[in-house]
């Protein structure tokens, strides 16, 4: 029975995604559609993206507030390179991705080493990555690079008429490779000991200081790449790109079940907590008469919903223990 | 047929800021062997073993494993040289399943991808065969019991093909039927030719398990010796020391018939809390020290908790008689003459960041209510005469308590209790890791406040400890209280006789 | 002089005070300050009113993080508060009367005192972790500021309430009255009575308060509503400085600048001891900062790299594992676990 308890948030998760849909499939004409569905992947590929890298972070028992300035640090960097520059993109993705994985390693190692809350040090970093961004531009630039247009408008079509875009497989990639690193690799395992006790971790002999600087690592990536997604969907390099980006991310992953304590959590929750935020968005636009800042409130009361769950089945287990 | 020792240790010297934690300490394991590690709190045992297993480093000194010598830099340097150790405190992940927690850090791997059904028959091979524990792997750790927490940590150390196994206080929280299990695996993996260190403050335990002990007292090595060739009496004179006769010099004490007459000044009646202390009653007299004997995880701790309000009853009450008030809360305690020194120090009492001053006057602030502050002067006043009246060291008011010794830490606890003038001192531990010398003065100081007529429930581990300060003992066994001892009961032998269960 | 060195202000008012010079000799008119119709003008002035906001925000959240608790949700109830006094002004018949202005102004730190109130419920009674209890007041908070704006940027006229932002008192600005008295009643209240005990007692060690007989949920819960009012009132002054309320960027990056003038002013994330004053030196340091890259030309929003700059250098200094290993860089060997473990033997 403590089996079941352990999926009751994902469970939880996936029922509200598929319960959001039927509803919005009764209640608007058109809604129940095959595009539908894979429009919230091609709407929130970068989402999916970040917050995969956030969930190794917040699973190992730390936060990252960095990502969203490095999405726009990436855009920055890729739009002023290939723009102004002119080099390939051959070059730039490589070079930015190199880029998010070096600050990840940086914040991780000064968390792991000066013991300093990750929450301080990823929102220095958060500044770091915003501020770099207007020291090369205050403006937008726009893309118009063949490269990244293809790769913004290459629709791969399905059969039944649907379409995804290339982001997409690059985002189901990610999500397929975190689910194989955190379950089967020692890597995965590790992030999960450490969220579980980091002092226990340290005295069974799991290298703990290179496991630490990896997740923040992997984050700093996987922001990258969301920010190299970004940029195919945006088609610009802005200071401004995807401001509040982070609470988003966190708030996708809280409510895919995965504890902020750390040590408990699932990749495939974080991909339903995503969709949720994507279907809400979906319905929101659907209704018409509601404002886009419905979201943010209904996001923020699911968020509240899923932390008190989450308190809840805590208090349950500790009861169920003694 | 003196063979060659698996583990040997040498002039081992250990030395932290202000702290001798070893000196010149030597140490032999042999394999086939369960050795003992014994000493008071405080001896070094603990720091020994930090030793050993790569979490401290040696000023100097050599450790020699199989004859070889060893620079153990880490856990894992010492779990790849064959070390394990199994701590009291369960040191696993409990989000894990139990097959990961046997394995994590080296799980059978093809390619790198962990085989998790191969891990999974693994550890059910592994518990059975050696552990005669048969139990579902795939379920998270949390799901099982600390006993049983306990085994799979050791399987995890097994698995690691450990020579030496290092068990640290194993016993303290399991009953006496999973003691007894953890004993028989213990003797199987000792026929296997494993070298086991057993550290434990149980005597009995000692005995009945260990060939060979060695005692350390204040960081130095007294000696080692045949567990058959040393009597029990002469053990603890040894981990106590020279002491033993400073110790004695404690002011005799009154007949606990001397109190039958005196008002009663707190009762529990058929008070219980679920997990934590079956239903029991217990009355305490004016001026009356009553002792709480038990082994750890007797409910000691939650039975001074329950007259204190830090946990709810869950049926019974507890009341200070003279009010004829409940206790719900700390709070409520506090106001109606309560007062608990924890076992905690560190995490329940000590108000780590804050001065000696503060952490002194905080109790009777709170009682005071927020909108009356005691004046700047008053407080100074109260701070040194307290400095003065328990010898607190260094005296500076504006010391901040982290900077202090465990022993002047502990004063200033009982400081902050002592101010707020109560009926009724509740003691877990006070003389637990501090130095022998601000023991006798605590020991002392609690039956100078008896004879001023204050009531005091006093726990400790050390059954000497509760015989010399107490009128009464109750005594308490797997979450129960079994019974009171009184008078000419009160020795030794009975006390651990009824402890025991015999 | 090595007390004044050790003092906890030391460091906070020579980085300020080496701010001004660096603006004394960059541009000597920096300090110039002329009345002009009974009021102040210079950038000294200017650094004071625009910085009000802030450090009100920085009063409340001082108290926070000495519990060891953070508040995120300020920079949303800034916009909220903004919003709703805004909105309800904007209805009014006359938007100039005293009554509906100060029922306006009422109505928005009732509802800012609620605001902090619910943070308070999720920290203390149900027992959150505070930076994720008030995330979720951070997130779904701009969404109701809009909500109560309809998402447009409400703009009033009422002299009367754009008073409290751009009027001056004895030729000083308002807003500088207003933390003034905010600061006063922080100190009246956390040292002159025993609050401030009690709330450093709680941020050291919450569950030794509690047995020590202190109320720990009531100091939790009285700090987060307090820090909801100061944000609120700094909401306040924000609508009421432009005569208008923007529900998506009025106090944008709020909760993170108060963050950083609470850790200049000295105050430990950590919780447990909180230096006021320091705090409101923290904030001047930024809001000087600020003025300065205006004043040389850099583009403004460069401010954040310093800002992380500082905000990094400000925390390893206070990390204690950071000091120890500069000091001991060269004479001890390194064992990573041994700093963990060393802490538990000296208890």
């Amino acid at each position: 029975m403590s089996i079941n308890r352990k999926y009751v948030p994902i469970v939880v998760t996936t029922s509200l995604f598929l319960l959001m849909f039927i509803a919005g499939s009764f209640r608007y004409n058109g809604f129940f559609s095959p595009q539908v569905l894979l429009n919230l992947l091609i709407d929130n590929a970068f989402l999916l993206i970040v917050a995969v890298g956030m969930s190794f972070v917040i699973i190992s028992g730390g936060i990252d507030l960095s990502v969203g300035a490095v999405i726009a640090l990436t855009t920055m960097i890729s739009a002023s390179l290939v723009q102004q520059l002119n080099w390939s993109p051959i070059i730039v993705i490589p070079l930015v991705l190199l880029i998010g994985a070096l600050l990840g390693c940086g914040m991780g190692a000064i968390i792991h080493y000066f013991k300093i809350q990750p929450f301080i040090v990823t929102l220095a970093g958060m500044f770091l990555a915003r501020g770099l961004c207007y020291v090369i531009s205050i403006q937008t630039i726009t893309i118009d690079n063949p490269f990244y247009t293809a790769m913004a408008q290459t629709k791969i079509r399905l059969p039944g008429g649907s379409f995804i875009s290339i982001s997409v497989i690059i985002a189901l990639v990610v999500v397929a490779a975190a689910i194989y690193i955190a379950h089967y690799t020692s890597f995965g395992r590790n992030v999960y000991a450490i969220g579980g006790s980091e002092q226990s971790a340290l005295l069974m002999g799991l290298p703990v200081a290179k496991t630490k600087i990896l997740v923040y690592t992997l984050s700093g990536l996987c922001s990258a790449l969301a920010g190299v997604v970004f940029t195919f969907y945006m088609l610009s390099g802005y200071g401004l790109h995807a401001v509040g980006m982070e609470l988003d991310t966190i708030a996708a992953v809280v409510i895919g079940g995965t504890l902020l304590t750390g040590g408990v959590g699932y990749i495939v929750g974080t991909f339903f907590g995503v969709m949720i935020q994507g279907i809400i968005q979906t319905i929101i636009s659907f209704e018409g008469t509601l404002s886009s800042w419905w979201t943010k409130i209904v996001i923020g009361l699911l968020l509240c919903l899923f932390i008190l769950l989450q308190k809840v089945l805590s208090a349950r287990q500790a009861i169920f223990k003694s | 047929m003196e063979q060659q020792p698996v583990l040997e240790m040498r002039g081992i010297h250990k030395q932290f800021p202000g702290v001798k934690a070893l000196s010149n300490v030597d140490f032999r394991l042999f394999s086939g062997e369960v050795h003992a590690l014994m000493g008071e709190n405080g001896a070094g045992k603990s720091s020994l073993i930090k030793v050993l297993t790569g979490v401290y480093s040696i000023d100097q000194g050599a450790v020699k494993l199989s004859n070889q010598p060893v620079s153990l830099k880490s856990p894992l340097e010492a779990q790849e040289a064959g070390i394990s150790t199994v701590y009291q405190e369960v040191n696993l992940c409990t989000n894990l399943t139990v097959a990961e927690n046997i394995f994590i850090g080296r799980e059978p791997r093809r390619f790198g991808r962990i085989l998790w059904k191969q891990m999974n028959r693994n550890a059910d091979k592994l518990l059975k065969d050696r552990m005669q524990l048969n139990i579902d792997v795939t379920l998270p750790l949390h799901a099982y019991s600390v006993a049983i927490q306990q085994l799979i940590a050791i399987a995890r150390a097994l698995s690691i093909s450990a020579k030496v196994l290092i068990l640290d206080e194993p016993t303290s929280s399991l009953d006496a039927n999973e003691v007894k299990q953890l004993f028989s695996i213990m003797q199987t993996l000792k026929q296997d030719g494993l070298a086991i260190l057993f550290v434990t403050h149980f005597l009995d335990q000692v005995y009945e398990i260990s060939d060979r002990i060695t005692i350390l007292r204040n960081g130095n090595l007294v000696g080692e010796y045949m567990a058959k060739d040393l009597p029990k009496l002469e053990l603890v004179s040894q981990m106590i020391g020279k002491d033993l006769t400073q110790l004695e010099k404690l002011p005799s004490k009154s007949a606990s018939e001397q109190f039958e007459g005196n008002e009663i000044i707190a009762e529990a009646k058929q008070a219980a809390r679920k997990g934590a202390i079956e239903p029991f009653d217990l009355k305490l007299r004016k001026g009356e020290v009553i002792g709480l004997a038990g082994l750890l995880g007797s409910g000691r701790t939650e039975t001074a908790r329950l007259f204190f309000g830090a946990d709810a009853l869950d049926q019974g009450t507890v009341r200070m008689s003279k009010a004829n008030q409940h206790i719900q809360s700390p709070r409520k305690a506090i106001e109606h003459g309560v007062a608990f020194c924890s076992e905690n120090r560190k995490t329940e009492g000590i108000l780590d960041e804050l001065t000696v001053r503060e952490n002194i006057i905080v109790a009777l602030q709170s009682t005071r209510g927020w909108y009356k502050p005691l004046s700047r002067k008053k407080q100074n006043e109260i701070a040194e005469h307290y400095i003065q009246l328990l010898n607190i060291n260094p005296p500076h008011t504006e010391q901040l308590i982290k900077n202090l010794s465990g022993g002047n830490q502990q004063k200033v606890l009982l400081a902050r209790w002592l101010l707020t003038q109560p009926k009724l001192l509740i003691l877990d531990e006070p003389t637990r890791g501090i130095d022998v010398g601000a023991k006798t003065e605590i020991q002392r100081l609690v039956l100078d406040l008896s004879a001023k007529g204050m009531s005091v429930l006093f726990i400790s581990s050390e059954l000497e400890e509760v015989l010399r300060v107490s009128h009464r003992i109750a005594v308490l066994r797997d979450r129960r209280k079994i019974k009171e001892i009184s008078d000419q009961e009160m020795t030794e032998h009975s006390i651990m006789k009824t402890i025991a269960g015999g | 002089m090595r007390q004044l060195y050790k003092h906890h202000l030391f460091w906070p008012v020579a980085i300020l005070f080496s701010l001004l010079l660096f603006n004394f000799i960059y541009s000597p008119d920096f300090f110039s300050i002329v009345v002009r119709d009974g009021k102040l003008y210079g950038s000294l002035i200017d650094i004071l009113n625009f910085g009000a906001p802030l450090m009100l925000v920085s009063i409340g959240m001082t108290l926070v993080i000495a519990t060891k608790g953070i508040d995120l949700s300020v920079g949303s109830i800034v916009a909220i508060a903004g919003a709703l006094s805004c909105l309800i002004i904007s209805r009014g018949n006359d938007q100039n009367t005293l009554s509906l202005v100060l029922s306006a102004m009422g109505m928005a730190l009732l509802l800012s005192l609620f605001l902090g109130l619910w943070n308070g419920l999720l920290v203390a009674k149900a027992g959150i972790q505070p930076i994720i209890a008030t995330l979720i007041l951070m997130v779904a908070g701009r969404g109701i500021a809009q909500l109560i704006t309809s998402g447009q940027i409400i703009t009033v006229n009422s002299p009367k309430y754009a008073f409290i932002g751009t009027g001056a008192l004895a030729a000083l600005p308002v807003s500088v009255f207003v933390v003034a008295l905010m600061l006063a009643i922080a100190l009246l209240l956390t040292r002159k009575s025993a609050l401030g005990l009690f709330i450093e007692a709680v941020g050291c060690n919450p569950e030794a308060s509690r047995l020590s007989g202190i109320r720990s949920v009531m100091v939790l819960m009285l700090v987060y509503v307090f820090c909801g009012l100061c944000a609120g009132i700094a909401g306040l002054l924000v609508s009421s400085n432009v005569s208008s309320a923007d529900g998506n960027n009025a106090g944008l990056w709020y909760e993170l600048d108060a963050i950083l003038a609470v850790v200049i002013g000295g105050t430990s994330l950590n919780g447990g001891r909180f230096y006021l004053i320091g705090t409101i030196i923290g904030a001047l340091i930024i809001q000087t900062l600020t003025t300065t890259i205006y004043m040389i030309g850099i583009p403004p929003e460069i401010t954040l790299v310093v800002k992380a700059c500082v905000v990094l250098i400000v925390c390893l200094i206070q990390s204690e594992t950071f000091r120890k290993t500069l000091v001991h860089r060269w004479n001890t060997r390194h064992y990573t676990a041994e700093r963990e473990a060393t802490s538990h033997v000296n208890q």
